[in-house]
């Protein structure tokens, strides 16, 4: 079951918040001058560039360490299996990214491009909760 | 320049919103799955398509489905070595990130060079 926790908000430190905006509007803007001085060929492959996910993996294994340890116990060992668990869920995320990507690839050329675009976000968020579902409806029939 | 300052400010504000919204999911490998958000791809295709037009956003975009492959199989090696392993979580995953350049590079020179 999916949860929303608003309270995981607090958990993030202002310098935290920083650093992904910088990171993600260097990488953005980076995106930019390679597609300008190399052309759109080699620019576009940086639109899939893991820009913060070595950061929100990070941060994830340092936020698990301080929960169990304000409960004194050593969370290294849990810290590392939850920045496993994000980091096995943003492989399942890419699925949706390679299907965002070809709908743009295939559909934008002569169409309302809002429209299109749209159209692969919502198709981007519906693959990747449908992946998600299948994986974990496969692991249960497994165990 | 002004370009590149929008681009800035845009990309920070969309890669922070996706990051907020993993942040506030749970189960952890849903959560994870805003990681590889088209996050870069939103902030950037608009300006893109108003300044250099919808087939010069399209070829980003083939090119971008490269990028995407070789981010699943960074991510894959990472949640495999951190689950095998004993390495700190930022050392990993920033001694794996050449495996991105290297597959994305690579497929792009197979795929894409000469077309």
């Amino acid at each position: 079951m999916v949860e929303f926790r608003l309270a995981s908000l607090k958990e993030t430190k202002p310098h935290e918040y920083a650093i992904r905006f910088l990171f993600g509007g260097l990488c953005t803007a980076l995106a930019g001058l390679i597609a300008k001085h190399f052309g759109p060929g080699i620019g576009g492959l940086f639109l899939a560039f893991p820009a913060i996910f070595p950061a929100a993996a990070s941060l994830i294994e340092s936020h698990e360490k301080e929960r169990k340890a304000r409960i004194g116990f050593d969370g290294t060992t849990r810290g590392r299996m939850a920045a496993s668990l994000d980091s096995a869920g943003a492989a399942l995320g890419c699925i949706g990214l390679c299907a965002f990507a070809l709908t743009v690839y295939k559909w934008l050329p002569g169409r309302n491009a809002y429209l299109i675009i749209s159209v692969a976000t919502i198709e981007w968020l519906l693959l990747v909760v449908g992946s998600w579902e299948l994986r974990k409806l496969l692991y249960r029939r497994l165990q | 320049m002004t370009d590149l300052v929008i681009r800035f400010l845009v990309g920070g504000f969309v890669v922070s919103l996706f990051a907020a919204l993993g942040d506030i999911l749970r189960p952890k490998s849903f959560a994870g799955l805003f990681g590889a958000a088209p996050s870069i791809a939103l902030a950037t295709l608009g300006l893109t398509i108003h300044r250099d037009g919808a087939h010069y956003a399209a070829i980003e975009a083939r090119s971008m489905i490269l990028g995407a492959i070789a981010f699943f199989l960074y991510a894959t090696t990472t949640s495999w070595v951190l689950r095998h392993y004993r390495p700190r979580t930022l050392l990993t995953t920033l001694a794996l990130a050449p495996i991105w350049f290297g597959a994305s590079f690579a497929l792009w020179f197979v795929f894409v060079r000469g077309q």
